[in-house]
């Protein structure tokens, strides 16, 4: 033994969170040292990194902008959509409401987005060009035709102007607003991070899922009870929706499930999944009685959805930050392909 | 044109890092001790655009003995007492093929030159931060207080005027070689075969093949170990291959978010109606 072992041992000692071992290989190793408690959900990772550190560069995003950006999109663009089936349906005080919280979500929405920029002032340059390839290009476009409709479709409503007009722009954030909610989970997969882009299947579903319980908690809270029969079905398909995708992404995406179970990621997965069970079941149960309890029950489906955008982005930072999360699933894919070009005698 | 690293003949001088950052004008960005070894820099980012890293292991490398002449002094990395060994490798942005920062970037500020390198355009990103998850080896990075994204450029400057780049330049071992591809691709198969005829069983390429998940680095690496000892992916993939799939998804979740609600409206009717 060398004295340089110590050196190795101090890091790792540094390294609580940490099983890496420096220089030496999968092949061969004996079981992971045990003790520390904690249930495995998948098969014991065994891996080697360069002294622990990530693989992979974490976001440089701040939660609460795109988290924030996230939820407020989707928000935006189920409320649409409830909006113009409330207004078809002669539900007007909720197609108003719904009308209004989708031009101040997606406001909000821009506005966190705008914020998260190192160089906000050069917001502009995402307009220069339009990139397929680029989910962000893409939704700096599709914010920019939906914000407009979503804009003149209050607008209208609150002035009482134009009407044909106003159904026009209804009907056409109704129709661009599941876009704006359901590409932003294209944004997130779109990159190494592994718990987003093992997910990329059922990430949008998650999020068109938990953004028609935001708008329909937000109908809850802001429409007459006589007419929110409707907003409580609509809170049953998103919430049944959510749950469902989650529940297939955590089986599907193996390992890289795990950070949405674990810290901080886990905690607002589980707060997401108890609001959304509260808020449901107090809605179907009490929402067509009672203001107060639809109201309660809107605001919990609201939160829910918050914390599920919250849980989904920290699932990303978290497994982004410890580089098991790439090393393990690529060291397996490598091993089912079998010898391959990196692996010459 | 591209990098070859030939980690076997790396001595960790850190010339590279030096140069780079000398010719680059890249801010410093803080000097610790980290004890990682003699690394001090940690892994690349917007302020570190070359890399060296520094394992040590308990392993001997190909026939190398303790107390025995090293007369074959090619075989490269140093063979210390007691079998231990240093293995050091400088590390850079890999300008793959099919690069992941330049896809996702939304303002086409990174683009692609002429030599087929990435390059980022500084006065056009605006900070959004997007390329630096999409990349698969954690190269490029947001600068703290500037809020653009930077790395390591091939020095477009230099070779736009027919100079090798400068951590190539510097390198006093040609660790660092700089040319074009194919060329360097030979030049590492040869390598490869010549350490293991001297029993350096361990020695691969890293990112040389054209058909991998980036379609092959524009920077690939000889290596000593598995690519994971060195902080490197061992099987990278460019972001943007399943984008299809993920737009379908999307577009499939979009539909089922408007089919689903318009259903709930119809099943409801109008107001005080069925329900
Ligand atoms: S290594 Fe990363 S930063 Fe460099 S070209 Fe590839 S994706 Fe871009
Ligand atoms: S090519 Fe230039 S910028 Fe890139 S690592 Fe070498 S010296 Fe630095």
């Amino acid at each position: 033994m060398s004295s340089s072992e110590v050196g190795k041992e101090g890091v790792r000692g540094e390294r609580p969170g940490r099983e890496a071992q420096i220089g030496k290989g999968l092949r061969g190793r004996g079981r992971r040292r045990g003790g520390r408690g904690e249930k495995a959900m998948v098969p014991e990772a065994e891996f080697t990194s360069y002294y622990g550190k990530p693989i992979l560069n974490p976001p440089v995003w701040k939660s609460l902008d795109i988290a924030g950006y996230f939820f407020l999109g989707g928000l935006a663009g189920a409320g649409s959509v409830l909006a113009a089936g409330a207004q078809l349906t002669g539900r007007t005080a909720a197609a108003r409401a719904l009308k209004i919280s989708s031009l101040a979500a997606i406001g909000g929405s821009t506005a966190a987005l705008v914020h998260d920029l190192g160089r906000p002032e050069r917001f502009y340059n995402m307009l220069r060009v339009m990139k397929p390839t680029s989910p962000m290009s893409v939704g700096s476009w599709l914010l920019a035709a939906y914000g407009p409709a979503a804009g003149a479709a209050a607008a209208l409503e609150v002035t009482g102007l134009l009407p044909r007009l106003g159904r026009a722009a209804t009907a056409g954030a109704a129709v661009l607003g599941p876009a704006v909610a359901a590409y932003t989970a294209v944004l997130a997969a779109d990159t190494a991070v592994p718990a987003w882009h093992e997910a990329h299947r059922e990430l949008p579903f998650v999020f068109v899922g938990s953004a028609a319980a935001a708008a329909a908690g937000m109908a809850l809270v802001a429409a007459p009870v006589r007419e929110n029969a409707p907003m409580r079905t609509a809170a049953v398909f998103g919430a049944g929706l959510e749950l469902a995708a989650a529940a297939v992404l955590e089986r599907r995406a193996g390992l890289a499930a795990e950070p949405y179970r674990r810290g901080r990621a886990g905690a607002y997965m589980r707060a997401g999944e108890v609001l959304s069970a509260a808020g449901t079941a107090g809605c179907v149960l009490l929402g067509g009685r009672s203001r107060a309890a639809a109201a309660l029950s809107g605001a919990a489906l609201l939160a829910s959805s918050a914390c599920t955008r919250f849980g989904v982005f920290h699932a990303g930072v978290q497994s982004a930050e410890d580089p098991k999360y790439t090393v393990v699933p690529q060291r397996e894919r490598l091993a089912a392909r079998g010898p391959g070009p990196t692996r010459e005698p | 044109m591209g990098f070859f690293t030939d980690t076997s003949v790396c001595i960790g001088c850190k010339a590279c890092e030096v140069a780079c950052k000398e010719w680059n004008a890249v801010p410093e960005d803080g000097l610790e001790f980290t004890g990682m070894s003699y690394d001090n820099t940690q892994g690349l980012g917007a302020d570190t655009w070359r890399h060296v890293a520094f394992i040590e292991q308990s392993k001997p490398i190909g026939q190398n003995e303790t107390g025995v002449d090293h007369g074959a002094a090619d075989q490269g990395a140093a063979a210390g007492a007691g079998g231990m060994r240093w293995l050091m490798a400088s590390d850079v942005c890999k300008h793959c093929t099919h690069a992941a920062c330049l896809d996702v970037c939304p303002t086409g500020s990174l683009f692609r030159t002429e030599f087929g390198t990435v390059v980022v355009q500084e006065d056009i990103c605006n900070g959004c931060g997007y390329c630096v998850p999409a990349c698969p080896y954690g190269v490029i990075d947001q600068r703290k207080g500037d809020g653009r994204a930077w790395k390591c450029t091939l020095c477009y400057d230099r070779i736009g005027v027919g100079q090798e780049p400068a951590c190539a330049k510097a390198c006093p071992t040609d660790s660092i070689q700089f040319g074009p591809l194919d060329e360097l691709r030979e030049r590492a198969a040869m390598r490869v075969d010549q350490l293991h005829g001297l029993g350096v069983e361990d020695a691969r390429l890293y990112g040389q093949d054209p058909d991998d998940g980036v379609g092959g680095d524009g920077a690939f690496f000889l290596l000593l170990d598995e690519p994971e000892v060195y902080g490197l992916p061992p099987d990278p993939v460019v972001t943007t291959r399943d984008l299809p799939s993920m737009w379908r998804h999307a577009g499939v979740a979009a539909a089922a978010l408007l089919g689903g609600l318009a259903t709930v409206f119809a099943a409801h009717g109008r107001e005080g109606g069925a329900r």
